[in-house]
């Protein structure tokens, strides 16, 4: 009895041993560069690599054409997942795994389908530079990019927060008599708004990120079509100090972002509660 | 209200969805039709075809003068179009609406001029009209389920309905809110004078709200009469174990005002 008590405690203080070393390990790895990225070189590094001449240009390009780049994709995004989720077509759901492709291709390979297609020597890259308009390496390359790698972001929350509303509440919206605009302003837009919303912010967090199909598809030209990401990439050539203020600037978004995130993920909670009610 | 004020609710439909057929054939007047049968056997999918929400192959639905589906004649009209009042199981309140919010919201679908005051000032008398005055200003989620149910029935007479199609009124309550429902219920189905079908599972609803009973068996109507031959001479071994548990076995009571006008009519 003695002994089978032995190994049973021996056998937890391995099992615990077992369990925080290995999740330590991740742990420890996935802080320290983060630690790194604060502490080195000191806050006086910091702000003289904020001072460099690629920041401000980058800066707000960055965060000009990704606010355009989530306005787009929700503009667009809401009208075709509303769609999407209440399709019964089969191709709908062929249609919705072929739009979340660019998630998981690099997006390199999503810069070089947009050089392919709207390059100037791309597939309609021609016939819009007919109509006087060529948009690779330009500012409007940098939203097209952005765009292109974000949107499925949006759209799978989008497709998911609606398809995720109780069908009897649209059906008996319907029966009230709402029309069509009246179901989707009134009932489903404010229902799946907290989804959305946070959809959103990830699309935002993701364009603000973008770096490989914009390098592909807009290039690398400060005050032009260099973003922050772009600039971090051209700094690190210069002085690694530089780069790591402007990824600084970056970790500040990404972080400010998940707290708001945090703070608003309470709103499906809620949102969930009161359903089910 | 005599009988041949209320228009009648007739449907003969024929639908395939997968491997289930649904096929019935309805007639609704003055007297509430209970549609009763085990899970699975059509009954929801019933009122959704009513509705309009879900495909049909053959049929038509009319009712009144009003016709809702004809296959022959290609009419399909859409369910915002077809002045149904439909309660489903858990009453269906939006949740993101206050209970006159959500009155008031009827009121707009039907009204061409976007009035949000005068909508909201008529929401207020049909919430009174149903006791509900007091609770206009609270979330779906802070109402008890009687009192959510009579909000939902509120909002389903201010969209100014022809038939009524209830879906499980009683299911989601607690027993001691299922009694006062159903009297409320009952009540109402017989002051509204609309044609009304209501699903249930519950003998006691039947009982109480309905004087004909449609029995649902795999998306066939098996027997259709009025509740004392149905409850005598069960055609299926679930409307005999339905009415066989129920306490009032083969005979409709007289004591309770909910049940006499049934009873009358009958």
């Amino acid at each position: 009895m003695s002994q089978l008590f032995l190994s049973r405690a021996r056998s937890r203080r391995l099992y615990g041993a077992l369990m925080v070393g290995l999740g330590g390990f991740l742990l420890l790895f996935l802080v320290l560069p983060f630690v790194a990225l604060v502490l080195d070189g000191g806050p006086e590094s910091i702000v003289r690599g904020l001072g460099c001449a690629l920041t401000w240009p980058a800066l707000r390009l960055s965060l000009g054409t990704s606010l355009i780049s989530v306005g787009l994709v929700v503009l667009g995004g809401t009208p075709l997942a509303w769609w999407l989720a209440r399709s019964r077509w089969r191709s709908a759901r062929w249609l919705e795994i072929l739009l979340q492709l660019p998630v998981v291709i690099p997006p390199a390979v999503g810069g070089i389908a947009l050089l392919l297609a709207f390059g100037r020597r791309g597939l309609f890259g021609e016939a819009l530079e007919r109509l006087g308009w060529a948009p690779a390496f330009s500012a409007v390359a940098v939203v097209m990019a952005q765009v292109f790698v974000s949107a499925p972001f949006y759209l799978q929350a989008a497709v998911q927060a609606f398809g995720r509303l109780d069908p009897s509440l649209l059906a008996v919206a319907r029966s009230l008599g709402a029309s069509p605009p009246r179901l989707f302003f009134r009932v489903a837009l404010p229902l799946a708004r907290p989804w959305l919303i946070g959809g959103a912010a990830m699309t935002w967090a993701r364009a603000l990120g973008e770096f490989g199909a914009t390098l592909m598809f807009a290039g690398n030209m400060t005050g032009k079509t260099q973003t922050l990401p772009l600039a971090i990439y051209t700094a690190l050539e210069l002085d690694i100090h530089t780069a790591q203020a402007l990824s600084l600037l970056l970790v500040a978004f990404a972080f400010a972002l998940l707290l708001f995130l945090r703070r608003f993920n309470r709103g499906p909670e809620v949102a969930r509660r009161l359903a089910a009610q | 209200m005599s009988d041949d004020s209320v228009p009648r609710l007739s449907l003969a439909v024929e639908a395939t969805f997968g491997s289930f057929a649904l096929r019935a054939s309805l007639e609704i007047g003055a007297e509430p039709l209970a549609v009763v049968g085990p899970n699975g056997s059509g009954k929801t999918s019933l009122l959704l075809a009513i509705l309009g929400l879900r495909r049909l192959d053959r049929g038509r639905i009319q009712l009144g003068d009003d016709v809702l589906y004809d296959a022959v004649l290609a009419i399909d009209r859409p369910t915002e179009e077809r002045h149904l009042a439909y309660l489903p199981q858990d009453f269906g309140l939006f949740p993101h609406l206050t209970a006159v919010e959500n009155v008031a919201f009827a009121l707009a679908c039907n009204s061409q001029a976007a009035n949000r005051k005068r909508h909201r000032g008529e929401a207020m008398s049909w919430l009174e009209r149903f006791g509900l005055g007091s609770l206009a200003e609270r979330n779906p989620a802070q109402l008890s389920g009687g009192e959510r149910q009579r909000v939902a029935l509120a909002r389903a007479m201010a969209s100014a309905p022809k038939a009524l199609l209830l879906d499980e009124p009683t299911a989601s309550l607690d027993v001691e809110a299922r009694v006062e429902v159903r009297a409320f219920l009952a009540e109402s189905i017989r002051s509204l004078g609309l044609p009304t079908i209501l699903v249930t599972h519950d003998a006691m609803d039947v009982e109480a709200l309905a004087g004909r009973v449609a029995v649902l068996e795999k998306g066939q109507v098996v027997a259709c009469g009025p509740l004392r031959d149905i409850a005598k001479d069960p055609p299926t071994s679930f409307a005999g174990k339905l009415f066989c548990s129920s306490k009032f076995l083969g005979m409709v009571p007289t004591d309770s005002p909910a049940n006499t006008a049934v009873v009358r009519r009958n």
